[in-house]
């Protein structure tokens, strides 16, 4: 989350106090990321340095100031807002990497495995929905990050239920054979990213 | 409101075809579903789910094992008595809704009702009374080519608790549905359930099988896992809360 982004945004509306600035970051986020004061002046000061920010008051970063965005602090928002965000996927996906090593550790039962992790995930997913049941209309700051939490861990139990098909199609297969397979998905997948 | 099992299977088995055709689409299940509870059954295609639920919906019979209604064991009941309680305390929801296309959304929700003999001004004010708990007033005299999808299947489960009904059984409600209609869907069936109906929902659907109180996972015919229900929501958007 870039906060940097979040308090132009914020002072695109107008002229903002710091705290204003941390209360409405919170409340435009649903409350998900709490902010302490610290991070918003270090962050103010930051974009002030770099000519992204003015500010009007007593002198320093101080909660007398009042902070007005600069055109060039318009044009470097309106930039990130419109970069696409880095999809590449992390080097290691724990899950991921779980099944993988479980498919060649001996007496593992890869379908109660992935069926352990379903059911935790699945889980998760219905303390989500039953935060979703009980926002009102007026929180859909909250709705939108709950969203996509839900879309973010049903994607994992997707890849789960296909991972176990994949799994289940496959000859039995003892554990240790094909040792050679791994460092080839290694490099296969960073082709797709080059 | 007192907790009651509406419906409950016990060793409940199934096998289609016999020799080297045999499937056995349901192995040994044992599920409990009490009123006011919302249970959502997960599988992969051919786990058993659809089979399950004709089952306990009575539309099918196990091969063995035993199928208890609110207490009643089906296999002590007449052929009659059976369609009975099948017609006064079942109600089903399919994934393509299912609606008399010449009938008004009232008449529709209407309609078990007046098959079951009640009169036809009490089963209608019976069924204006479900679709204004499903906020669907305004649509009750629309016929079901002028709904939504959301809104047909949204009538269809007034269709399904109109009346005395204690059961709510629920193919794949939301597979022609787009997200948010598909949410508004399970919204309405979990406050059906949670004005004392019992539910069970089948789907391969994540998060719409999340608005269910329990979820119950089937691999190959058996009842392999379920869910815990946990405390609460509180801990999850807390910084590092859902590790």
């Amino acid at each position: 989350m870039s906060i940097r982004h979040a308090l132009l945004a914020l002072l695109s509306e107008g002229p903002k106090y710091g705290l204003q600035l941390r209360q409405e970051f919170e409340s435009r986020t649903g409350e998900v990321w709490p902010l302490n004061v610290g991070q918003v002046y270090t962050t103010l000061q930051r974009l002030e340095r770099d000519g992204l920010v003015e500010s009007e008051g007593s002198g320093g970063a101080g909660s007398h100031n009042v902070f007005t965005i600069t055109p060039t602090g318009s044009g470097e928002l309106n930039e990130w807002l419109r970069t696409p965000p880095d999809v590449v996927p992390p080097p290691r996906d724990e899950l991921v990497i779980k099944v993988l090593v479980a498919m060649r550790v001996p007496g593992v039962d890869l379908p109660e495995l992935l069926q352990m992790h379903r059911r935790h995930l699945v889980q998760a997913m219905q303390e989500y929905t039953r935060l979703k049941s009980e926002i009102t209309e007026g929180e859909v700051e909250l709705s939108l990050v709950v969203d996509s939490e839900l879309f973010r861990i049903e994607a994992i139990v997707r890849w789960l239920d296909t991972a176990d098909a994949r799994l289940k199609r496959l000859p039995a297969r003892t554990a240790g054979q094909d040792p050679t397979s791994a460092p080839r998905v290694g490099r296969k997948i960073a082709g797709v990213w080059r | 409101m007192a907790v009651s099992v509406a419906v409950e299977l016990r060793q409940v088995s199934k096998v289609y075809g016999s020799g080297p055709t045999e499937v056995h689409a349901l192995r040994e299940v044992d599920l409990s579903v009490r009123g006011g509870e919302l249970v959502a059954v997960m599988g992969p295609s051919g786990s058993g789910k659809s089979t399950l639920l004709t089952i306990a919906g009575t539309l099918e019979e196990p091969t063995s094992g035993d199928v208890l209604i609110a207490g009643h064991e089906l296999a002590r009941l007449s052929r009659n008595d059976r369609a009975r309680l099948r017609r006064r305390s079942m109600g089903y929801v399919f994934q393509d809704f299912n609606l008399l296309a010449g009938l008004t959304a009232v008449e529709n929700v209407a309609l078990p009702l007046e098959l079951d003999g009640v009169r036809v001004k009490v089963a209608r004010a019976a069924a204006m009374e479900v679709l204004a708990k499903l906020d669907l007033t305004e649509r009750a005299a629309r016929y079901p080519d002028e709904l939504s999808g959301g809104e047909s299947q949204r009538v269809a489960i007034a269709r399904a608790v109109v009346g005395e009904r204690r059961l709510l059984l629920a193919d794949e409600p939301t597979g022609a549905l787009d997200s948010l209609s598909g949410e508004t869907v399970m919204r309405m069936l979990r406050h059906a359930c949670h004005d004392g109906v019992a539910g069970v929902v089948v789907t391969h659907d994540a998060q719409m099988a999340s608005w269910a109180d329990r979820v119950v996972f089937l691999r190959d015919g058996r009842v392999v896992d379920q869910t815990v229900p946990s405390p609460g929501p509180e801990s999850l958007l807390a910084p590092g809360g859902n590790k």
